[in-house]
């Protein structure tokens, strides 16, 4: 019995050091996940690039302000689901998580999606995601009036989509609340038009209409159609 | 609330049966009957001004915002509101029972979003005033007292529904099951609902602080705490809930 025992703690060379690695490894590990925080992501251009159609100052309060703000919620909240094991403190953090995770989800497929008009901003579509959207819809004209329409429509805050159904391959218009991310509803984000008060209101006040039917003046097609071809 | 009759004249034909042949009716009297015109009342909702100039919050809430909130998002409203309603039956309700009616209980029909926001919006506009904020005194700091603890731990929990409304929405001191309470609703929604009663209401929709605090809501809920918000005005509403709700143990007098 006694025997038995010392062999079990006798470890053999080779194993002991395969436990230290593990350790080592392991400990590292953990320090990369700690470490591995969100990070704001730089605007592919100047903050007055896109005016006149939406202004500097509402370019750089959406990024430096608003989208900060999901990224370092977000962030606060991972940290804060890491360092509990209690179930009840684990689903308290959800919402807080679902709304700054899907902000800042959300916001960086937006800065993509807009580009100045002299790097290709209002440009139509071409290729593959033209024939998809004149198929699915008739024409560009009628999709960006049914999204705009849509998007005028969205009570309180959210955002209006041109997304994918994968299997299908098919396009729709969507619309989603607060900051649902459009993954929520089984589907990949495509093109997204924030309608939040807080990405028109300072330029076209209560006008939601007039800041749908300017923004796509600023509408990168090429980084939609790249999302669409790589679906 | 904010309802103004209008007439409009509608036939009613109903019970008024034509005369029967007989003595007392002759061919010339049977010829001249008509069915009877009756005039039914139906409201209009109106904007109501606030209790204050436009100008009267400065430098709190500026006047551009009153201008827009209560000139153009109020107003808008409104205005779709007896569009959705005109012609129907719904013409009739005074703003409160529309509320409560067309929340059809979790399932809210068209309307629902307009007579909300309309009634809100009431509500809100009667809730601040000018020289406003600062601790209230009397029976609503006795109540808080109890039901909070103190009235910095009030304060503190109401900025903390404030900043965590998520999206559109307002943030509500309630009587609810006869005791103080915070309450944070999203969009349209607000306590009538679900039979609370109001004392007092901030809107955290962005258009509400955007043109005079931009990003930073927590600055325009302290704003509102410290300036705004008119605990006279929740005295009078504390008061005329005491009506339907009994807030303590009656006290007998003594003889």
């Amino acid at each position: 019995m006694a025997a038995t025992l010392l062999m079990k703690k006798m470890r053999s060379g080779a194993e002991t050091a395969r436990t230290m690695l593990g350790f080592h490894l392991w400990r590292r590990g953990l320090k990369t996940a700690m470490r591995q925080q969100e990070v704001l992501p730089d605007l592919p251009y100047d903050y007055n690039a896109l005016e006149p159609v939406i202004s500097a100052e509402i370019m750089r309060l959406h990024h430096q302000k608003h989208h900060q703000a999901y990224v370092t919620g977000f962030n606060k909240a991972m940290e804060q689901l890491n360092s509990t094991s209690d179930p009840q403190t684990i689903v308290a953090l959800q919402s807080a998580i679902n709304f700054n995770g899907g902000g800042h989800v959300n916001h960086a497929i937006f800065w993509q999606n807009l580009a100045p008009p002299k790097e290709g901003g209002g440009e139509p579509p071409e290729g593959n995601l033209a024939s998809a959207i004149e198929s699915e819809f008739g024409s560009l004209d009628k999709l960006i009036a049914k999204m705009s329409t849509t998007g005028a429509g969205v009570q309180g805050s959210g955002w209006v989509w041109l997304g994918l159904i994968k299997d299908m391959k098919r396009l729709t218009v969507e619309t989603t609340a607060n900051q649902d991310p459009l993954a929520s509803k089984g589907l990949i984000p495509l093109l997204g038009i924030d309608v939040w008060e807080h990405a028109y209101y300072l330029q076209y006040k209560n006008v939601r209409p007039d800041y749908l039917k300017n923004v796509w003046k600023v509408v990168n097609w090429r980084d939609v159609a790249k999302r669409y071809d790589s679906a | 609330m904010a309802a103004t009759a209008t007439c409009t004249n509608s036939l009613f034909y109903g019970l008024r049966l034509p005369p029967l042949s007989g003595s007392r009716s002759s061919p010339k009297r049977r010829a001249a009957w008509r069915p009877q015109q009756v005039v039914l009342p139906v409201a209009k909702f109106e904007l109501r001004t606030p209790p204050y100039a436009l100008d009267a919050l400065e430098p709190h809430m500026s006047k551009q915002t009153l201008e827009f909130h209560w000139g153009k998002h109020h107003r808008a409203y409104i205005d779709n509101l007896n569009k959705q309603i005109d012609g129907t039956d719904l013409e009739r309700k005074n703003l409160e029972e529309l509320v409560k009616f067309s929340y059809n209980n979790g399932n809210p029909q068209a309307c629902f979003n307009n007579a909300g926001q309309a009634w809100n919006h009431d509500f809100f506009w009667s809730s601040i005033y000018p020289g406003g904020g600062g601790k209230p005194d009397g029976e609503v700091l006795e109540l808080i007292e109890r039901d909070f603890g103190s009235f910095e731990e009030f304060t503190k929990e109401f900025k903390a529904a404030g900043v965590s409304q998520f999206g559109s929405g307002w943030v509500w001191l309630i009587l609810k099951d006869a005791k103080l309470s915070i309450l944070k609703t999203s969009n349209a929604l607000n306590p009538l609902i679900w039979g609370y009663i109001p004392l007092t209401v901030v809107d955290v929709w962005e258009h509400a602080y955007y043109l005079d605090f931009q990003n930073r809501r927590p600055d325009y809920l302290n704003t509102f705490l410290d300036k705004l918000i008119s605990w006279e005005a929740v005295a009078g509403r504390l008061a005329r809930a005491k009506a339907f709700v009994n807030l303590g143990e009656p006290t007998i007098p003594e003889k």
